[in-house]
């Protein structure tokens, strides 16, 4: 099983069925084996918030949802993260890609990463950072985490966990 | 007609359905009209109405009702794609369109001016666009239901607001009545 499909398989163990999706290289493994899965709706979004915006209502609606995104993400989604997601306490998994880290090719990609964590402990957003492959072991138990307290949830995921580009 | 005049003719019609209303003075009026525990009220963000009103009714069989403006559209446009390609018949989505933003003093949009928001709904895929004057709304969206097919309605009224209260509800209490409705 590659870890992308590791990835997945733990998000259909955790019954989640309604997965938005912004492109993004590191996770095109992901976003492919999702879009593979039967069990998962896929429906890709055009913008971020956009996207939890739709996981608001899916869950709404009895589904448990999931964002896949990039760290720049952050930057565009705070005011929904607060006035939705928080404020109305709702419970979203978010899978990132962690741009801008060690093996990082494009420069500009390091000006978001270097606010990454500080946005989200001011926004009081339980995160967690896979950096090697073992650390996806925890992903069950984060997402359990996440259905159980109503919060969203950052997974940062590196290029190191991702083996490069 | 103004926008809280077409709400007071729709609320009848669309009392038993799911409703996701827009951030502002759609959900203060209509929770001042008719306030239901099927009532969705957006507190924030601007412009998400129909994404969260499409993830709901994707997510189960219910119809649902997206009451958005046009300058929510407009602050989402990338919304009017996701709906066209992501079909739910059970969904509606009724853009208020008075040409301007009402919540924040009546400033124009562009779709009071040379965008057509029926068109641009159309151009993304968007196969069941009906455009109306005010006074048809309620028709509308009564044609809509029946029609069991995915509907985008955008209704033309006059810009111009009335003093409402703003909504004290706890947001988890809005969400939480609104999901044992969902539910029921």
């Amino acid at each position: 099983m590659t870890i992308s499909e590791k990835i997945v398989s733990d998000f259909v163990a955790n019954d989640i069925s309604f997965v938005t999706t912004v492109p993004c290289k590191q996770l095109a493994g992901v976003i492919d084996a999702i879009d593979a899965n039967d069990s998962i709706y896929h429906i890709p979004s055009n913008k971020e918030d956009e996207g939890m915006g739709l996981c608001a209502g899916a869950w709404m609606g009895g589904k448990r949802p999931a964002i896949i995104m990039q760290n720049t993400a952050i930057g565009v989604t705070i005011n929904t993260l607060v006035t939705l997601t928080q404020y109305y306490r709702m419970p979203l998994p978010m899978l990132i890609s962690y741009r801008g880290e060690l093996g990082e090719p494009v420069a500009c990609q390091v000006e978001m990463a270097v606010h990454t964590k500080a946005l989200l402990a001011q926004l009081n957003i339980p995160t967690y950072h896979f950096h090697n492959e073992q650390d996806a072991n925890e992903l069950d138990a984060i997402l359990k985490h996440t259905f159980m307290c109503n919060k969203p949830v950052a997974i940062l995921t590196d290029a190191s966990f991702w083996k490069g580009y | 007609m103004i926008r809280s005049e077409v709400l007071k003719e729709i609320a009848p019609i669309i009392r038993d359905q799911l409703v996701v209303c827009n951030i502002g003075l759609p959900s203060q009026e209509l929770h001042l009209i008719d306030d239901q525990p099927s009532n969705f009220y957006m507190l924030g963000t601007m412009g998400l109405a129909s994404s969260i009103g499409l993830g709901l009714a994707l997510a189960q069989d219910k119809k649902v009702i997206s009451i958005d403006g046009d300058g929510s559209v407009l602050t989402n446009f990338g919304t009017l794609p996701t709906i066209a390609n992501n079909v739910a018949d059970n969904f509606i989505l009724l853009i208020i369109d008075n040409g301007s933003y009402g919540s924040t003093g009546d400033q124009p949009t562009y779709a009071g001016k040379k965008t057509s928001l029926t068109k641009v709904a159309e151009a993304c895929g968007c196969e069941q666009v009906v455009e109306c004057q005010a006074e048809q709304t309620g028709q509308a969206i009564k044609d809509a239901l029946a029609s069991n097919k995915m509907t985008i309605i955008v209704s033309k009224c006059e810009s111009g607001n009335v003093k409402v209260p703003v909504i004290t509800m706890d947001p988890v209490v809005i969400r939480d009545r609104f999901m044992q409705t969902v539910k029921a």
